[in-house]
C-alpha cells in the first residue's frame, strides 16, 4: 500500500518474506560534494544542489510499456550554474557559492519553479519546457540574419515545428543583501506568496514578486555581541498555517511563533525544550544538544528535530518535552572527545519525514543513513555505497556492535569511517522512493513492492 | 516514547587510560570524554557555548586581523569546528587560494596571531605582505 512502511520493517519477523529495499537506480555525481537534495511537491522532480553552485534536477521516468522496469527511474532534466562565488571587499568577506537550501514552488502552471540559496543570496528559478520552434519568420532568415526589409515581397505566417525537448533553467528574482550572517534556511509558506530566510541571527519574510525589500520578522541579536548566547539553526513554515513558522536554537531549543501575534516575533508564542538533568551535563552538552533541523510533519501536528545523537518527534500541543526520542547513533557517545578534535561533532544532519508521517529517516557516518517506523517502533540501518548497492539487489541492514565480540556482517565503531557522511536525505512525498546523498554520489532506493 | 540519557556500559569505552577517570566521574561516558579532552587541553574553557564559540561562527569567511590570544589555538578556546583562515590582506587571501588549488596547505604563520589593538604596532610586529603573484579571477 502507498506510504505504509510496513516494507522496510518487517525483516524482524521470522515467518514472513524480508521486505527489501531495492536499488532501482543509482546515480552516481562525482562533480562536487552534493549539499542538499529536495523533492518538489509531485515527487516527480528531484532537485540537488551541490558545494560548487550549481543545481541538478532529476525527473522520473513515466510508466512506459515498452521498458516496464523503466518505471521509476530518475533521470537527469536540467543541470545549471545557480550561484557563483563572490568576493565582498567591503566587508572582507569570502562569499561561497555552496548550494545550502533548495525548496520548490507548488507548480501553478506547466513552468517549475525552485528557490535555491547559498550563504547570502537567494534566487527563484524558473525551469520550463522548450518543444516547439517558430519557422518561417519574415523580418529574419532561418538562421536568424536579418532580411532586408525591401526585399520582402510577401507575407507568411510563422509555423511552430516540434524541436528535441528542450530545458531551460533563467533566474526570475534575486533576493540579496538582507542577510548579515549566514543564511541556513529558506522555506515557502503555505499562502505560496511568501518565504522566510534565516541566518544565524535573523530570519526575514520576503515576497516572492519583490526583491528590494523584506521584512525582518525575528532578531535574536544582542545589543552586545559579548551577551550572544545562542543562534538560529533552522527555520521553517507551518504546512497549513500560513502564519505560523518555527525555528530552532544551537542550545536545543525551538520557538513557534505566530506572526498575527506581532510585526517582530521576537517573543515566541510556544517554547519547546526538554528538560536536561544537570548531573549528566558535561561539555559536550550543549554542543551535541544544538539542533541542526527542524521539520513539520506532512499533517501539521507534529515537527521533527535533529540533533547530534538522536531525532525527536514533538507534539505540536506539548512544549514540555518531546513525544519520541530516536536514538540515530547512540555508541557515539563514548567517542565525543574524539568527534570534537576532527570537528565531526559540529556536522548537521537533516531529517525527513515520510509521505504519511508514519516513518522517518536521517543520516549518519560510514554512508549509513537510519530509518524509524513511527507505528512499530521499529529502526533500521542501511548503507549507501557501491559495494552494496547492486541494480535490483535487496539492501541488507547493517549493525554497529559496541562491545567486545563482534558478530560477522557486524561493523565495530572505531571502524566506522566518518569522513562518509549521510548528512543529507529525501522522502518522495507519495511514494516509498527515498534520495540519499553520501558525499559527492546520490543514490535513489525504491521500494520493491511499488 | 521519552528516552532518558541512559548512559552506555562503561566497560565498552576502548581508551584505555579511562580507568581511572571513569571511577571518578561515575558511569558517563560523556564525562569520561570530556576528561579524555582536558588532559589534552588543559586549557580549554569551562563554556564552550559562550558568545566567544558563537562570534567565531557568525563570522565564518571573515579574512582581516582578528585578535585572539596568542596562548591557545582558535580552536580550543572558542570550541567550534575549524576556525576559517585569517588573511592579512587580498593578496594573501589569493595566495592562499593558490596554493590550495595546488593541494597544499595555506602558509599560516605565526605573526598571522599577533595581537593588534593592545599596543601600538611597530613595523616589526606586522606580518610582511606577501606580494600578488596570481591574478585572482575576482579581480577586474
Amino acid at each position: 500500500a502507498l506510504g505504509e512502511p510496513l516494507s522496510w520493517f518487517f525483516w524482524y519477523r521470522d515467518s514472513s518474506p524480508k521486505p527489501h529495499l531495492v536499488n532501482r537506480f543509482c546515480i552516481l555525481l562525482t562533480a562536487d560534494i552534493i549539499s542538499t537534495v529536495e523533492f518538489n511537491y509531485s515527487g516527480d522532480l528531484l532537485a540537488t544542489g551541490d558545494k560548487g553552485g550549481r543545481v541538478v534536477i532529476f525527473q522520473r521516468e513515466q510508466e512506459n510499456k515498452s521498458r516496464p522496469h523503466s518505471r521509476g527511474e530518475y533521470n537527469v532534466y536540467s543541470t545549471f550554474q545557480s550561484h557563483e562565488p563572490e568576493f565582498d571587499y567591503l566587508k572582507s568577506l569570502e562569499i561561497e557559492e555552496k548550494i545550502n537550501k533548495i525548496r520548490w514552488l507548488p507548480q501553478q502552471n506547466a513552468a517549475h519553479f525552485l528557490l535555491s540559496t547559498n550563504d547570502k543570496t537567494i534566487k527563484l528559478w524558473k525551469i520550463s519546457e522548450r518543444d516547439k520552434r517558430a519557422e518561417g519568420y519574415n523580418l529574419k532568415d532561418e538562421d536568424g540574419r536579418l532580411r532586408d526589409p525591401f526585399r520582402i515581397t510577401a507575407l507568411r505566417v510563422p509555423i511552430l515545428k516540434p524541436m528535441d525537448l528542450m530545458v531551460e533553467a533563467s533566474p526570475r528574482r534575486i533576493f540579496a543583501n538582507a542577510h548579515t550572517y549566514h543564511i541556513n534556511s529558506i522555506s515557502v509558506n503555505s499562502d505560496h506568496e511568501t518565504y522566510l530566510s534565516a541566518d544565524d541571527l535573523r530570519i526575514n519574510l520576503w515576497h516572492l514578486e519583490i526583491t528590494d525589500r523584506s521584512f525582518n520578522i525575528v532578531d535574536i541579536k544582542p545589543a552586545n555581541m559579548e551577551e550572544l548566547t545562542e543562534v538560529i539553526t533552522a527555520a521553517e513554515f507551518h504546512p497549513h498555517q500560513c502564519n505560523v513558522f518555527v525555528y530552532s536554537s544551537s542550545k536545543g531549543t525551538i520557538r513557534l511563533c505566530d506572526m498575527r501575534s506581532s510585526a517582530l516575533c521576537d517573543r515566541h508564542s510556544k517554547f519547546f525544550e526538554e528538560p536536561e538533568d544537570p548531573s549528566s551535563r558535561s561539555f559536550f552538552s550543549e554542543i551535541i544538544s544544538s539542533i541542526s533541523d527542524v521539520k513539520f510533519s506532512h499533517s501539521g501536528r507534529y515537527m521533527m528535530t535533529r540533533d547530534y545523537l538522536s531525532v525527536k518527534v514533538w507534539d505540536l500541543n506539548m512544549e514540555s518535552r518531546p513525544v519520541e526520542t530516536h536514538q540515530v547513533h547512540e555508541y557515539l557517545r563514548s567517542k565525543l572527545c574524539s568527534l570534537y578534535e576532527n570537528d565531526c561533532i559540529f556536522d548537521k544532519f537533516e531529517c525527513c519525514w515520510n509521505g504519511s508521517d508514519s516513518a522517518i529517516m536521517t543520516g549518519s557516518y560510514n554512508n549509513f543513513f537510519r530509518m524509524f517506523d513511527r507505528d512499530t517502533r521499529r529502526d533500521v540501518t542501511l548503507e549507501a555505497s557501491r559495494e552494496s548497492s547492486k541494480p535490483r539487489a535487496s539492501l541488507k541492514p547493517r549493525k554497529v556492535c559496541t562491545g567486545g565480540k563482534r558478530k560477522k556482517d557486524e561493523i565495530s565503531v572505531d571502524s566506522l569511517d566518518f569522513n562518509k557522511k549521510i548528512l543529507h536525505t529525501a522522502w518522495h512525498p507519495a511514494d516509498n522512493v527515498i534520495a540519499v546523498a553520501a558525499t559527492n554520489n546520490l543514490y535513489i532506493f525504491q521500494d520493491k513492492i511499488n | 516514547m521519552s528516552q532518558k540519557q541512559e548512559e552506555e556500559n562503561p566497560a565498552e569505552e576502548t581508551g584505555e587510560e579511562k580507568q581511572d577517570t571513569q571511577e571518578k566521574e561515575g558511569i558517563l561516558p560523556e564525562r569520561a570524554e570530556e576528561a579524555k579532552l582536558k588532559a589534552k587541553y588543559p586549557s580549554l574553557g569551562q563554556k564552550p557555548g559562550g558568545s566567544d564559540f558563537l562570534m567565531k561562527r557568525l563570522q565564518k569567511g571573515v579574512w582581516g586581523i582578528i585578535s585572539y590570544p596568542l596562548s591557545l589555538e582558535p580552536k580550543r578556546v572558542l570550541g567550534m569546528k575549524s576556525v576559517e583562515q585569517k588573511y592579512f590582506d587580498s593578496g594573501d587571501y589569493n595566495m592562499a587560494k593558490a596554493k590550495m588549488k595546488n593541494k597544499q596547505l595555506p602558509s599560516a604563520g605565526p605573526d598571522k596571531n599577533l595581537v593588534t589593538g593592545d599596543h601600538i604596532p611597530t613595523p616589526q610586529d606586522l606580518p610582511q605582505r606577501k606580494s600578488s603573484l596570481v591574478t585572482s579571477k575576482l579581480a577586474g
